[in-house]
């Protein structure tokens, strides 16, 4: 096991080299550069091709990748240029309320989702399977930032209830603030993922439902509660817990629509503005971060697998 | 009963939810001080107002740091940092004497050298400054709170460079910032205006903060525009820039914030029927729509080409389509905007024709031989892509080949640069506007005439050139307003650019706050909460 996860964190680095490089090569042969964009409407060509050289964007693109990829071999995602602050800080500034609202969303999603599949799959063709596959339907098609200006607009202007936007630490606030704030996005966020997640748990636990232990289990008189639990639900915990630690690498890149509708200071809304002004060291050394993350959260699903079949060894 | 028990329930939650969470809520959000929640027009990416010509560093620019002079509400340089001055009667000699009282936010005392420090790293950089230098023989420092500048010959922009109120502005900074290189940013920013900024709360495209400077001492004057007294009058300024329109107006309706600085203006019928909300033009100037051609390239690198295109351009069509409710615009045909000092009518009747007919016969009588007009549509910008569109279906009617090629702003800013045919990544026409301050007089880059050193799309006209050359040096109005008209002739007589009239983009605020200042730039002072 400790072997197999050696292999797999040093399989990691060409992985990380390679999305480097690409991204890197993209930005650089994509239109648009940030020296245009420092020197506004004012400048002259001129300006702007000295701006170019102050940033080092004139160098030969294999310098400049080699100096970049020199500081990441020492930690430095590099500093961005329009900001002047390094890469790290900005992301050190924005993780939290991406991954808090991440966690809550996965946490919400999955105390809902799961039953409700379960329950779908076990009471297949029921009123309650139908209903549950009507808003799993609905939860699909309804636009993130649809649900979310219709929330705001009844909890937060209406009602009153809660605030329109913004984020709020847990550790610097306190729990009733994290609370106000972090409520409206992860249910907005949570909809599309339980739909996902109680239409994989339904079709897992439907399939586990028609296996000869399942069947052998309710004939020995054990109850359906038990059956469900400790037969259906675990056996088919393999692929829920897949689609579960996608979504997870999914929202931590990708909830830039929820960030900017409840103006959440996250990495997704980060990332959405550098590649506005062409920050390159931001967006370069984001997506190796969000890589990276990809990386890792699916070691641990492929880890986690071995707590639910003890069959799966590494 | 169940149903009883049920609504019973409902009820109870619907009063204990929010109840809890507001309790929550309350501990370590109550705020005894003066906050102003802003909700800037971008966000503040960059801290050297030097460095970058970004109105949202401007604005921040005018919170922290102080100017020599600046404008007043009529467009008239006023002493701000300065108390007293003298002019030689040669006009070679300026002699300025810094008021008492002035203080950097770190402690020490506001000295002339600092202020010379800073007046020659905003002359490398800013259009206005490079001129004025040009003329700059020496400036020195006789002792701490003089400053003397002697000129190689008469300028008639002196104060009005020292003075200017939008970018670059030439904000005073302790000398040891002063003598970054003016490519690179700064790395402090301690100012001696009325606010100063806390680092600490910075969350670039978040939040910014300002805090009250205590040793600030303002002017006894009234406030009026970027002159006269700047009194804080909140202890705190809270810039929190928000991404979504849509949610920022929430915001504002649910009184998260108090001031929103730029709406949209399709979110002004919700805002203005707001009882609480009020909405009002603050920029007496507005922004000034422009069509730019690129000279150097065919068609229009053909006077008669261009200037068919600009009689084909109807400002109303423009404005009514990419700004909407007429109260947020008016058609102007002066190239200075419209009620400001040089606002005239010259040369303008080209651009008033707005017929397709007329158009079409003076594009047949250009010799226009059919050459594709490429035009970049930064769809990221609604009004900007709506003028592109516009224009497009202009062209096509009087019977020009166009290709719209759409991109975003940062890849249209980018190619725009570029004066190599189309074939090469060239361009024939974007949009753009320029707030009204920035093209108040003839030194504005907007209008130069020379291709080496001039703006985007390079007209070359040398009489242009020489009454911009004659303006800088006029030192009487009379003379001034002539070479106005000069600049303004010879700018439609070359068709250097379609005008596309004068919009407005109202501020949105909750009724409690008060004493904003009427300017084309956003001021701070004097604005307080109730």
């Amino acid at each position: 096991m400790l072997g197999y996860v050696i292999r797999r964190v040093l399989a990691t680095i060409p992985v990380m080299v390679i999305v480097a490089a690409f991204v890197f090569l993209m930005l650089r042969l994509s239109p648009g550069d940030p020296a245009s964009v420092i020197a506004g409407d004012y400048a002259t060509a001129e300006d702007i091709a000295r701006i170019r050289e102050q940033l080092g964007l004139n160098e030969p693109i294999l310098v400049q990748f080699t100096k970049w990829i020199a500081g990441l071999a020492q930690g430095d995602l590099g500093t961005s240029i329009f900001t002047n602050l390094p890469v790290t800080t900005l992301i050190a500034q924005r993780i939290e309320p991406t991954i808090m609202l991440t966690l809550t969303t996965i946490i919400f999603t999955v105390l809902v989702a799961v039953p409700l599949g379960t329950i779908a799959a076990w009471k297949a063709g029921s009123w309650i399977d139908r209903a549950v596959m009507v808003f799993s339907v609905a939860g699909f098609s309804v636009p993130v930032f649809v649900l979310g200006y219709i929330l705001i607009y009844v909890i937060s202007i209406q009602l009153q209830w809660l605030p329109v936007q913004g984020y709020r630490s847990m550790f610097e606030h306190g729990v009733g603030p994290f609370l106000r704030h972090i409520i409206m996005p992860t249910v907005t966020l949570s909809v599309i993922f339980i739909a996902l997640i109680a239409r994989m748990t339904r079709a897992s636990v439907m399939e586990v439902l028609q296996e000869d232990y399942v069947r052998t289990a309710r004939a020995k008189g054990q109850s359906e509660m038990k059956v469900l639990l400790s037969h259906a639900l675990r056996n088919a915990a393999v692929p829920i817990v897949t689609v579960i630690g996608i979504g997870i690498a999914l929202l931590i890149g990708g909830v830039v629509v929820t960030e900017s509708v409840y103006n959440i200071p996250g990495l997704g809304r980060l990332v959405l503005d550098a590649v506005l002004a062409r920050d390159y060291p931001i967006i370069q050394g984001l997506i190796l971060f969000f890589s990276f993350i990809y990386i890792l959260i699916n070691l641990v699903i492929d880890l986690s697998y071995t707590l639910f079949d003890p069959r799966i060894r590494y | 009963m169940l149903s009883w028990t049920k609504r019973k329930f409902l009820t109870a939650a619907a009063v204990a939810i929010p109840l809890a969470l507001g309790s929550f809520g309350a501990i370590g959000e109550a705020a005894a001080e003066k906050v102003l929640r802003v909700i800037p027009h971008a966000d503040l990416k960059n801290l050297d107002p030097i460095w970058t010509t970004a109105y949202i560093s401007r604005n921040h620019g005018y919170l922290i740091y102080d100017t020599l002079f600046a404008m007043d509400e009529n467009f008239k340089p006023q002493p701000q940092m300065v108390d007293t001055w003298t002019k030689s009667d040669d006009g070679l000699t300026w002699t300025f004497k810094l008021r008492d009282g002035l203080k950097w936010h770190d402690g020490p005392d506001v000295t002339a050298e600092d202020c010379i420090a800073s007046l020659q790293r905003w002359g490398k950089r800013d259009g206005m400054g490079q001129a004025l230098f040009e003329v700059i023989e020496s400036l020195t420092a006789p002792d701490a709170k003089t400053i003397v500048m002697k000129l190689s010959q008469p300028y008639g922009l002196v104060l009005e460079s020292i003075g200017k109120i939008s970018s670059n502005v030439p904000f005073m900074m302790p000398k040891r910032m002063a003598e970054t290189d003016p490519f690179k940013q700064i790395e402090e920013h301690i100012g001696s205006g009325p606010f100063m900024f806390s680092k600490k709360d910075w969350v670039p495209g978040s939040k910014v903060v300002y805090l009250k400077n205590p040793n600030y001492v303002p002017r006894s004057e009234p406030p009026s525009a970027a002159a006269g007294g700047k009194v804080a009058k909140v202890d705190r300024v809270e810039w929190t820039y928000f991404p979504d329109q849509t949610t920022a107006m929430n915001a504002l309706i649910s009184g998260e914030v108090d001031y929103f600085e730029s709406p949209a203006n399709d979110l002004m019928p919700i805002l203005s029927a707001n009882q609480d909300i009020t909405v009002e033009i603050n920029d007496p100037l507005g922004n000034i729509g422009f069509a730019r051609f690129n000279h150097l390239l065919p068609p229009f690198d053909n006077a008669k080409v261009r200037r068919a295109a600009i009689m084909a351009m109807k400002q109303e069509d423009y404005l009514a389509g990419a700004v909407g409710d007429q109260q947020f615009w008016k058609t102007c045909y002066s190239v200075f905007p419209c009620g400001t000092p040089l606002d005239n009518d010259v040369g303008s009747d080209v651009m008033k024709t707005g017929d397709i007919e007329k158009a079409k016969a003076a594009l047949a009588d250009s010799g226009y031989d059919g050459t594709p007009v490429v035009i970049m549509q930064p769809t990221d910008v609604p009004v900007l892509s709506a003028f592109s569109l516009i224009t497009a279906e202009k062209l096509r009617k009087i019977g020009m080949k166009v290709d719209v090629q759409a991109m975003d702003w940062s890849t249209l800013t980018s190619r725009r640069a570029k004066r190599e045919p189309v074939s090469e990544g060239g361009w024939n026409m974007f949009h753009t506007w320029w707030i009204g301050a920035d093209v108040i007089d003839p030194m504005a880059i907007a209008f130069s005439g020379n291709p080496a050193k001039g703006w985007f799309g390079w007209p070359e006209d040398a009489e242009l050139e020489k009454a911009r050359t004659a303006f800088a040096a006029a030192t009487t109005v009379e003379e001034k307003k002539e070479l106005g008209m000069k600049v303004q002739e010879r700018l439609w007589a070359i068709g250097a650019s379609g005008q596309l009239g004068q919009f407005f983009t109202p501020v949105a605020y909750r009724n409690n706050v008060k004493g904003l200042i009427k300017s084309p730039v956003q001021f701070f002072w004097n604005m307080s909460v109730e």
